[in-house]
């Protein structure tokens, strides 16, 4: 099985305006740290020759998705917050508005199966409606591959 | 009170077991029983049979490096130690302060407070420095447990003159669990540190690399602290 993240984020501004200049500018190196990472499986990327084109959907402007593929938690984990990414992070608040609700969400799923953006954003919905659960949880609460394998929803796509 | 605990614990009274588990906890990776033999002047075969015991404890943990060579004369594995990455307590009267510091840090996070944790952060350092003014900085970071080492290898990073490092994380369990929250507050707690000492705050800098803390110093050009300073003295 591999881990799908999905994470979402408001920005204080259109993604071309001044103020999120130096975010963009982090992309394309952060991107490529991303894809070099251990255990780094898929990202959903909008264009495969311009690193700064944010991934486009229908969820609202303004709305920045993060969506990728993992082969552990603790690969994903360590990436996000073991390496220049966290540094990244520390500064979203210069770019990104605070979010009351769950904003990350990750899931089980089976190996060579890329779910879609609208699972994602349904699974983040799930989590925000019912809490984790091997469905969809968290780094706080996470859950076993196998705890998900049972799950309907992966028999579903292991068909 | 957890008696597991405290018997792991009660094994580090024997002075060559202690000193085995300082040489492999201090060396940062695997160390082999030939090593640790040497470090600590005791023979192979008390080395081995101690740091098995320690391993049993959970104190370390034990794995196999592969020969150089391979094939046949090439030798078996050889067996390796390293510091088990469980943490052993014991307080009396028992105490729970983890607990706590778990749901703060949440609070913190509810209420979206982080510049302000940094702030006390910073503070705490300073204060931390109180009665050290003038001291290095890595004495005080040895002292409280970060395990400072220099590293002077060309991908050190930023700046020339090497980094030094902190092997160990002393809030390595929350910051598992609030990863940013607490890199962040450990970042301005060693920025407050060194404005205490009288040094640079800015000689701090997040750095973070998986396995060690997520903060590391630069090191000023031509320091002489040794490659790898011992940190666990008493």
């Amino acid at each position: 099985m591999h881990l799908a993240q999905l994470n979402i984020a408001h920005l204080r501004a259109p993604v071309d305006a001044p103020e999120l200049a130096a975010f963009v500018e982090l992309l394309e190196p952060i991107n490529d740290l991303a894809d070099a990472a251990p255990g780094f499986v898929w990202r959903l990327k909008e264009s495969e020759e311009d690193p700064t084109a944010t991934v486009v959907h229908d969820y609202g402007d303004h709305l920045l998705v993060n969506f990728s593929l993992w082969e552990s938690i603790d690969a994903l984990w360590t990436f996000a917050y073991r390496s220049a990414h966290l540094g990244v992070l520390r500064r979203r608040r210069e770019w990104f508005l605070r979010m009351a609700e769950p904003y990350m969400v990750m899931w089980w799923v089976p190996e060579g199966h890329i779910p879609t953006l609208a699972e994602a954003m349904r699974r983040l919905e799930h989590l925000r409606a019912h809490g984790p659960s091997p469905e969809a949880f968290t780094f706080q609460e996470p859950y076993e591959s196998s705890e998900a394998a049972n799950l309907p929803a992966a028999a579903e796509a292991r068909k | 009170m957890r008696e597991e605990h405290l018997e792991a614990l009660s094994l580090l009274h024997d002075p060559v077991r202690r000193s085995l588990y300082e040489a492999v906890a201090g060396s940062g990776g695997d160390v082999g029983r030939a090593e640790a033999a040497e470090a600590t002047g005791v023979s192979r075969t008390l080395a081995g049979h101690h740091l098995d015991r320690l391993v049993e404890a959970g104190l370390l943990e034990s794995g196999f490096r592969q020969p150089e060579r391979r094939g046949p004369g090439s030798g078996r594995p050889a067996k390796v130690y390293r510091r088990a990455s469980g943490e052993r307590s014991v307080s009396l009267p028992p105490r729970d302060y983890a607990v706590l510091a778990s749901v703060l840090a949440g609070v913190v996070d509810a209420l979206g407070a982080e510049e302000k944790a940094e702030e006390v952060a910073r503070a705490a350092g300073a204060r931390l420095a109180r009665g050290h003014r003038g001291e290095p900085v890595e004495a005080v970071l040895a002292e409280r447990g970060y395990e400072p080492y220099a590293d002077h290898a060309g991908d050190a990073g930023v700046g020339a003159g090497g980094r030094l490092r902190l092997r160990n994380c002393p809030f390595h369990a929350l910051s598992q669990e609030h990863p940013l929250l607490v890199c962040s507050m450990n970042l301005a707690l060693c920025q407050g540190l060194l404005e205490g000492l009288g040094d640079r705050p800015e000689r701090a800098e997040l750095d973070p690399r998986p396995g060690e803390c997520c903060v590391s110093l630069a090191l000023p050009p031509g320091s002489a602290l040794p490659p790898d300073s011992k940190t666990n003295e008493d």
